[in-house]
């Protein structure tokens, strides 16, 4: 098959005559067809569309939108039809397939050769031979939705009522166009031959639910009635819907949403192969029965059907496409997911739905009240998803749709709301997934870069580890909140392909970081040196420096352990590069300062002072999340007299660099609140000073509410705290950020010291055993026994360590020192702040700013190479000259 | 102190720049520095080697590069960039994660003092 199509490529690739394409039809697929060719450059292809409408291709699937207002459906890039290459012929309708002199024949009498021609004819709305029928309306171009818009308002003006609409067929479309018809003003009943709406779709229980949910919003249905007849008035204005049951309902207005029939007409006195219920026959590659004659969209048919929906359509075009350009890809198959677009109401179906597999498993959850109705369809060994129905409730539906086909990671009672909060169990990442969205790079991109495999098959050296994983997939190299998903990946990955997973963190250390962690503090050892010497993992790794990952996270533990200030002793070099500043750099080299406001609460003093320090320094101010004030755009020689003025003032640092206790939020408790029961502000602020400087595995955040109204959010913390009028109660494990987990309740009604022994105690068994860059969240998801262990040891001193755990604490609270008030004490500490070892105070000339609404921001790269104006940097400082030869050299 | 730390064959139309004493520089922090318009990241490594690559951090255009870690990978010493952690050899500049890389200048070491060859 391919060769011919390549010979034939061959044949009339020749540029002084472009291979000619003629599409039959303007509908979405013709579009999406066109686009696939005009993506790929138009060399050698000349492509003609005949278009019966007058719009240049439209997003039909929007169509009640267009019901609702006027919109502009118009597809993809006007660009694409000024193409020279590409003519757009409106308003030709094709009446004559030409297969012998290959060309097809407009009503207007134009033939247009070929060598190529695709049916893109797509289908006709089906009218129901009932008496009548010709007064009825269809719904299926953007000219019946204006109909339907303009005759809506003539007759509600006629009536001088809202006019009745009668819309025959309970399916997508016709709960669609009763909607629309409805927002339209007029009074809209669906009609239903079979016993539920969306019976093509939903099984009877999730077609009642969904009854149930469309007749509370005001639309009537009749289901289980044919219609039999449309009666008009003499001036043959319709009147209503006559029903097998005798049953008349007034309509003024009646339109027809039974189905589509493939417009198979000119294939069909061609010669074509037209499948039994009609649409061109086509194999896998959208060839029809003809060389040179392809099909796609809703006039085709594959496996002897023919679908009305948009996604099959369009893999039908790209198939095409690849196909007339000499590729091999094929046509997967229907894909008959749907989702409806009813504002309001939720109703997903996607797989083997109304479980036709044989032996196939329902698991079902109804709740009439709240109209929800759940259904998974499982094989029979109930782990392997078919399909399932969701009404009432679609939130599990994106997650799950991916998985069809494969074993479940859980019970499949799990993923329906009735088990509670609706959390989807944790799982395995569907290849299609985004995991890294900055580089929008997909779970299975990073599979593949695991085996070796590009993404366009080819093969290369595997990534087994995650700096080749990271620079091979490119994901987690930007903000890197992924990095811990992506590990996860390659770990399930290599123990899939039977590779023993490294535990080691990176190619220095062989071991993890509570392996590390243990025996750091079994020996006593200091220094990273010494560490290395000591673990090591080979005799390359003992003689090198360490690496970007072992560093920072020794690091870390070293703060932990020894609670001495983070850049002395050659530790500096082990800090990242927020640690190594003991502030924060922004994309541009600049840092940001967050001064420590316990428990949110300051003084007008110290905000004067903060303003003043901004206003000095030029600095852009942001509020943060976490009810602190963030000064960005201070340079690394700034930064020891921005806090020697911060110091003075009674400012601390906020750790916002480490990773460490960032910030306790707190709402204004009972101080203040009329319904507060604590005093969670003065909470806060203990625990604040409690736990600041704490070094652990990741950042890690707390909050404290005054009652169960929970305006902290504090459950979205990694310690959670909230009043009750017994005390206060504790939950672990809650985090923002790129992904989300609520913390779960450890203990309730506490009383002030129990409560802060208990964190104590989690918090130190967390910096003990978790991995680096592993937040609370997702350790408690990695320790077997999860909550309840944490439970255990915590409260219940299981592992006989909570003694340990709280002196370790207690020599954390004892030792911590404000790390820049320690920093401004010692002149060898601030030489790490200078700009130039030649020049210890002159600016980085590189740093170009710009004024945005009143402060200073970092110009773009296409500001600074347009010339923009360099703002805020003050006059250039000479340079200074080294001691020593050749001074001459340095002048600038 | 007269000590030859590491010397690569310098194109004709160099010179060398004195940038500070090699006392300045602690072991595995790096320190920028400014020759003529130029930035460059100085790194001590054990054993009084001295590296000089671009302060100008590729991927962002930052001048960060000497804040960035010292390691090695296998027997290459590296830096990795602060901002998004691409991986250089100290040696010669390049980019051991695959992109653009660092310039790389011959450094040597002059009765303690440390010298930077650059284009005159």
């Amino acid at each position: 098959m391919s060769e011919t199509r390549s010979a034939r490529h061959a044949e009339t690739g020749a540029a002084s005559q472009p291979r000619r394409v003629v599409v039959v039809g303007g509908g979405p697929a013709a579009h999406r067809f066109v686009e696939a060719l005009w993506r790929r450059g138009m060399d050698g292809l000349h492509i003609t569309v005949l278009a019966e409408e007058t719009h240049a291709p439209y997003d039909r699937v929007a169509l009640s939108t267009a019901l609702t207002g006027e919109v502009d459906l118009g597809l993809g890039e006007p660009l694409m039809w000024r193409e020279p290459a590409i003519r757009l012929v409106t308003g030709e309708r094709a009446v004559r397939l030409d297969l012998a002199a290959r060309c097809v024949e407009g009503a207007s009498g134009e033939k247009y050769a070929y060598d190529d021609v695709v049916l893109a004819t797509g289908s006709d709305a089906v009218r129901l031979p009932l008496p009548g029928a010709e007064h009825a309306a269809v719904y299926r171009t953007l000219d019946d939705v204006q109909w339907l818009r303009s005759e809506t308002s003539r007759l509600a003006a006629g009536l001088g009522r809202e006019p009745h609409a009668v819309v025959i067929g309970g399916g997508l479309l016709g709960l669609e166009a009763a909607g629309g018809l409805q927002q339209l003003g007029a009074a809209s009943t669906v009609v239903n031959r079979a016993g539920w709406l969306m019976n093509a779709q939903l099984d009877q229980g999730g077609g009642q639910a969904l009854g149930r949910l469309i007749s509370a919003k005001g639309l009537g249905i009749h289901c289980g009635g044919a219609p039999v007849a449309i009666q008009t008035d003499d001036d043959g204005g319709v009147t209503g819907v006559a029903l097998g049951d005798g049953t008349v309902l007034p309509a003024d207005l009646v339109v027809f949403a039974v189905g589509i029939r493939p417009r198979d007409e000119l294939a069909r006195a061609a010669g074509l192969e037209i499948a039994p219920r009609g649409g061109v026959v086509i194999s896998a590659a959208c060839e029809t029965s003809m060389p040179g004659v392809w099909a796609i969209g809703e006039v085709a048919s594959y496996d002897g059907v023919s679908m009305g929906l948009v996604a099959p359509a369009n893999a039908m075009a790209e198939v095409c496409a690849d196909g007339i350009l000499g590729g091999v890809s094929t046509f997967p198959g229907f894909d008959t997911a749907t989702k409806l677009k009813l504002s309001g109401v939720e109703v997903a179906s996607f797989g083997d739905a109304l479980a036709e597999t044989e032996g196939s498993l329902e698991i079902v959850y109804a709740d009439p009240a709240r109209g929800l109705y759940q259904k998974l369809v499982v094989t029979d060994d109930a782990r392997t998803l078919l399909g399932g129905i969701f009404v009432g409730d679609a939130a599990p539906y994106s997650a799950l749709r991916p998985l069809l086909g494969r074993e479940l990671p859980a019970e499949p009672g799990a993923y329906l709301s009735s088990a509670g909060g609706g959390d989807a169990p944790p799982s395995e990442l569907p290849d299609d997934v985004i995991l890294c969205s900055c580089n929008n790079v997909t779970a299975g991109a990073c599979r593949s870069a695991v085996h070796g495999l590009g993404t366009d098959g080819s093969e290369g050296e595997p990534a087994l580890d995650m700096p080749s994983l990271k620079a091979c997939s490119r994901a987690g190299t930007q903000c890197g909140s992924c990095v811990p998903m992506l590990k996860k990946l390659l770990d399930s990955e290599l123990t899939k392909a039977g590779r023993t997973v490294p535990k080691g963190i990176c190619e220095h250390f062989a071991m993890s970081r509570p392996e590390l962690f243990e025996a750091i503090q079994a020996l006593d050892l200091a220094s990273f040196q010494e560490i290395l010497l000591r673990f090591g993992a080979s005799e390359e790794a003992k003689a090198g420096h360490g690496c970007d990952i072992c560093k920072p996270a020794i690091g870390s533990i070293l703060a932990t352990q020894r609670g001495e200030y983070v850049l002395d002793g050659g530790r500096g070099t082990l800090q990242d590069t927020n640690d190594r500043a003991l502030a924060n750099m922004q994309r541009n080299g600049t840092y940001s300062v967050v001064p420590r406001i316990p428990g949110g609460e300051i003084t007008p003093q110290k905000l004067a002072v903060i303003a003043q320090v901004a206003e000095q320094f030029g600095l852009y101010v942001k509020l943060t999340g976490a009810l602190r004030i963030d000064l960005f755009g201070a340079r690394l020689e700034q930064l020891p007299e921005i806090w020697k003025i911060l110091v003075e003032a009674g400012f601390e640092s906020g750790q916002a660099y480490g990773k460490a206790l960032r910030n306790v939020k707190s709402c204004v408790g009972s101080t203040w609140c009329r319904f507060g029961v604590q005093d969670s502000v003065a909470m806060a602020i203990d625990l604040e000073l409690r736990y600041r400087g704490l070094r652990a595995p990741h950042k890690f955040k707390m909050g404290v509410s005054g009652c169960a109204r929970e305006c902290a959010e504090a459950r979205s913390k990694d310690v959670g705290v909230i009043a009750t009028d017994q005390g206060w109660n504790l939950y672990v494990g809650g985090n923002g950020g790129f992904q989300p987990a609520h913390a779960q309740l450890l203990a309730q009604d506490l009383d002030g010291p129990t409560l802060i022994r208990y964190i104590d105690r989690y918090l130190m068994y967390y910096i003990r055993t978790a991995d680096r860059m592993q937040r609370t969240a997702r350790w408690m998801d990695d320790l077997e026994g999860g909550l309840d262990h944490v439970r255990d040891v915590v409260i219940d001193d299981s592992l006989g360590i909570a003694a340990d755990l709280e002196a370790a604490m207690a020599r954390h609270v004892e030792h911590y020192e404000d790390e820049w008030a320690a920093t401004l004490k010692d002149p060898d500490r601030l030489r790490r702040f200078r700009s130039f070892v030649n020049a210890p105070d002159a600016a980085d000339q590189s740093i170009v700013l710009v004024e945005e609404r009143g402060q200073r921001r970092p110009a773009t790269q296409e500001e600074i190479d347009a010339g923009a104006a360099r703002v805020g940097l003050g006059a250039v400082i000479p340079v200074r000259v080294p001691t020593g030869p050749a001074p001459g050299s340095l002048e600038d | 102190m007269t000590e030859l730390i590491l010397q690569r064959p310098a194109p004709s139309s160099t010179r060398w720049a004195a940038v500070c004493r090699l006392d300045d520089l602690e072991e595995c922090w790096g320190e920028a520095a400014l020759v003529g318009r130029e930035q460059i990241a100085l790194f001590r490594l054990p054993g009084d080697q001295v590296h000089a690559v671009g302060n100008i951090d590729p991927r962002t255009r930052a001048a960060v590069m000497a804040r960035g870690i010292v390691g090695s990978r296998g027997s290459l010493a590296t830096i990795a960039s602060p901002l998004h952690k691409e991986v250089y050899d100290l040696a010669s500049g390049a980019c051991l994660s695959g992109g653009e890389g660092l310039g790389a200048y011959p450094v040597r070491c002059v009765d303690g003092v440390v010298e930077v060859c650059i284009a005159a």
